[in-house]
This record gives structure tokens, sequence and C-alpha cells, in this order.
């Protein structure tokens, strides 16, 4: 028997038909997916700038019409991996629900993966959250947003006044703490699913998405604390 | 000691189960699981009831053919044990017990905890073997093969297919006895040359047997007799994503007809 090399579209289709393809899909997206989630807390950090207009430019810099191409680039690039990261996880659970049509009666679990098991309720969540979260702060449309001016949003006041709100503050937070769970399994499960394993560094890869997914939570959840306690205030 | 046992008893592949409630009176904590299920279909002999069918052979721990799950967890609660070898000093005088058979839609109830287990052969059948003619046994070292891969081929080798790696995992995946399999030939010399072919063809048996993927959770590993790990999984992935990104692992045959599916496929 011979081997041949697939034509590249049919070496897509096989690779997609698996469900390795679609893990590696969810763990590709996945990555870009973390990578803006540092990259938002960094610009959010900005807020505990001794310079109060700090965060404002900042907005501003991203914002900026001459990046208008670049700005709607990132934005499409972000949606298209949450769309293609939803889509490959529920062809997964489809798959799943008919892997086992009877289930246990009595059935217990490892208690370590916990985060592992909630994935499908912590993704939802979060995917509930960014709308509201697109809603509140760029669009506007939960509570009316101040401007500078015309087009420039007054990033600081904004944020403050929002998590003046308990209810607002408390959705916040919960959902930085199911994030939080999401990466602590997501950030190691993309490495497993690229294939990235071995017995020398798969406890250093745990120790990584744990340090990872609690920073990225502890640091987001510092804003509304801050708020509520008085220390940050317009 | 005394235990109260709720056993799934189905009596063939077709009829609905249930869960049938048992009194053993006289359990010896000495006594190995399936010799205290020994006990209790004597007892049912006697009543003129039917014993409770299980599977076993070995009763030492190595041949694969026992295994059902003991409340909720495959093999019980012993941590790389077979059920044969898990013994009643692990369980508490007066516990209550449920025994179920392994859940998979890949391997369906033929009888009370007795399951067919035929989707693991055909896995082999498909790619878990190495095809070139060995002949005679090769002179000892004219093969040379590092420390590290021989004892993590060994370790991965280990797998006995019980099929607790499927039962435990919330998918009902065979990831990782398929990435043990992958593991113990990949890592060898001898396995090496056909891993491309191997991997694309178990992969896609195990989609045509309907088991679940792998979502990394974990659970196969901590229930596995042997105790092998998620590592196997990953080699797994990645021999499958090399061989897909490049192409191969594909006859020529198989190639004009995946080409010539896929062309039908986008006229239709």
């Amino acid at each position: 028997m011979s081997s041949a090399a697939v034509a590249p579209l049919h070496r897509a289709v096989r690779f997609y038909a698996a469900p390795i393809g679609k893990k590696a899909v969810m763990a590709i997206t996945g990555v870009i997916l973390f990578g803006y989630v540092v990259g938002h807390l960094l610009g959010n950090l900005q807020i505990y700038a001794a310079d109060h207009d700090q965060i404002n430019r900042y907005a501003a810099f991203l914002h900026d019409p001459g990046r208008a191409t670049l700005l709607w680039g990132v934005r499409a690039l972000l949606l298209l991996s949450v769309v293609a990261h939803i889509t490959a996880s529920v062809q997964l659970w489809v798959l799943k629900r008919e892997a086992r049509p009877i289930g246990y009666v009595k059935k217990d679990d490892v208690p370590a993966a916990y985060a592992a098991r909630t994935m499908l309720w912590s993704g939802p969540i979060i995917a509930a959250f960014i709308i509201f979260h697109i809603l509140h702060l760029t669009a506007g449309s939960v509570l009316p947003l101040q401007e500078i001016a015309p087009n420039q949003p007054d990033v600081r006041a904004n944020v403050i006044s929002g998590f003046q709100h308990p209810a607002v503050a408390l959705f916040y937070i919960v959902a930085m703490l199911l994030l939080c769970l999401h990466l602590y399994h997501g950030v190691w499960s993309m490495f497993q699913s690229m294939g990235v394993s071995h017995p020398r560094y798969t406890t250093g890869l745990k120790r990584f998405a744990a340090i990872c997914a609690i920073a990225i939570a502890a640091g987001n959840i510092s804003i509304p604390i801050a708020v509520m306690t008085g220390l940050l205030s317009n | 000691m005394r235990l109260t046992l709720h056993i799934w008893r189905q009596r063939n592949a077709q009829e609905k189960g249930r869960m049938v409630r048992y009194e053993v009176p006289n359990v010896n904590q000495d006594m190995s699981f399936l010799e205290m299920l020994d006990v209790l279909n004597e007892d049912l002999i006697a009543k003129g009831e039917e014993p409770v069918a299980f599977d076993h052979d070995c009763r030492e721990g190595i041949c694969g053919m026992c295994g059902f799950m003991i409340n909720g967890v495959a093999h019980g609660p012993l941590r790389g044990t077979t059920v044969c070898q898990l013994h009643m000093r692990h369980f508490r005088d007066g516990q209550e017990l449920y025994l179920e058979p392994w859940r998979a839609r890949a391997f369906p109830v033929m009888r009370d905890l007795v399951v067919n287990r035929s989707a693991f052969d055909r896995l082999i059948a498909a790619g878990g073997f190495i095809s070139v003619s060995t002949g005679s046994a090769p002179d000892g070292n004219a093969i040379l093969v590092p420390k590290e891969n021989c004892d993590r081929a060994m370790d991965a080798a280990a797998c006995i297919g019980c099929g607790a790696c499927v039962a435990m995992c919330p998918n009902a995946s065979a990831s990782l006895f398929m990435g043990a399999k992958i593991s113990h030939l990949g890592l060898l010399p001898q396995g090496r040359p056909e891993r491309d072919k191997r991997v694309v063809a178990m992969v896609s048996q195990s989609i045509a047997e309907k088991f679940g993927s792998c979502t990394n959770i974990g659970e196969c590993e901590a229930v596995c007799p042997k105790e092998i790990r998620l590592e196997v999984i990953a080699r797994m992935n990645r021999d499958f994503l090399r061989a897909t990104w490049t192409g191969r692992g594909v006859s020529r045959d198989e190639a004009e007809q995946v080409s010539n599916n896929s062309l039908a496929e986008s006229r239709r």
C-alpha cells in the first residue's frame, strides 16, 4: 500500500470531521481569546494610574480613527474566534450526548476535575457576560455613557459609575470567578489538545494555567471591589 | 460484614434492565469483590434465582476481562486496581453499593454487568498493530531504543483493555485506550513507520464506533487499573494533527476515494 498525499481541502475536511480536529480549533481560538483577555487586563489596570486621564488616553489611542482598520480587524478576528470556539464546543457536546444514551444511576466524579466538568456551564455564562459587558461599556445601552468629547467616552467615569450599582459589580465579579475556572482548565487543556504534553512539564503547564487564571480573575475583580470600597472614585 | 447491593439486572441485550436490591450478610473481609459476588450467586442459585452475570478471567488483575462500576467509580474506590483485586476490607460493614455495567453506546450491555467490548477489538484491528514481518527474534541490542522511550512505551503497553476509561469518561471517549496503543507502538522504532496510518485509521474507527471525544477531564487516568497517563492522549493528538496537516497516513486508494467522496459532496 503506497501512501499518497490528500489534497489540502480534503485534509481540512478530514481534520475537522475528527473530534481531535474540533478540539484543536477550540485550542487555537482559545489561545487567541486568552491573549485578548491578558491584553484587556493590562488595559484595565491603567485605571489605577495616578494620572486619572491615563486610561482615557489609552482608550483614545485604541479608537484612533487612523487605526480603524486595525481595530475592526482585531474585532473581526475575535468574533470569528468566539463563533468557532462555541460551534466546536456545541458539536462536541452533541457527540457526548450520543456516546452515552443511557446514563448511570450513580456516578461519582474526580474532585480535581471540577473546572473541566463545568466548562459547559462557565462557557455560556461568560458568553452572556461578554454581551452584557459590550452593551454596558461599549454600546452604552445599559447605563448612559459619559463622554469627554463626541465619540470619546470617559472610560474612568463610566467604569466607576457602573460599579457603584452593586448588582452590576456582583455580576462582573461572578463572571470573573467563572472565567478563572474556565481558564484554569482551558489554558492547560489547549496544550493537551495540541499534543504538547510530557511527564517532564505537565505539572509546570498546570501550574502556569492556575497562575494565569487566578492572576487574570484577581486583577479584574480588584476594580469593582476598589470602586465599592471607595478606593476608586470620580 | 454485611452489605446491601443494588445491581443492574438485564436478561439480554434487547430487554430493558433495572436495579435490584440484594442483601449479602456473610461477607469476609479477605474476599475479593468477585468472590463476594460468587457467594451472592451461590445463594441465588440455591434459591432458584438467576445468578448475576459478570465478566472475569484471570482474577489476578492482568487480563482486562473484569470490571463494572461500584458506586459510580469504574473498578471501585481503590486506585490502580481491577475489581478482581479489590478486597472487601476496603468497604465498611453495612455499606450500600451500586453495581452497574460500563455505559457507552459503543459498549452495549449483553447481560447484567457484562458489556460487549468488541469495539475495542475493531479499534485494534484498524491500526493498533505492527504489520512488518518480524521474522525470528532479532539479536539483543540490534535495534537501539533510548531507555526513557522504552520505559514510556512499556508503561503504555500495560493497558489491559478493560474499558474502565470509556466507562468513567463523561464523554464515553476511548482516547486513553487509543492513546495507550498509539504511544506503546509509536515510541518504539518498530512501530514508527506506520505512525501516521495508525492514528488516522484508529481515530476514524473510533468515530464509526460512536465513542465520544476527549475533553481533557482526566477521569480515565484516575480509574485506570494500570495507571496510564493522560500524556498518551496528547501523543495521539500530536500524531493525528501531524498526519492530517501533512496529508499522510492515507493509502493511495483511500486518498482517491476521499477525493471522490468530497467532490461528490460538493456537487450535491
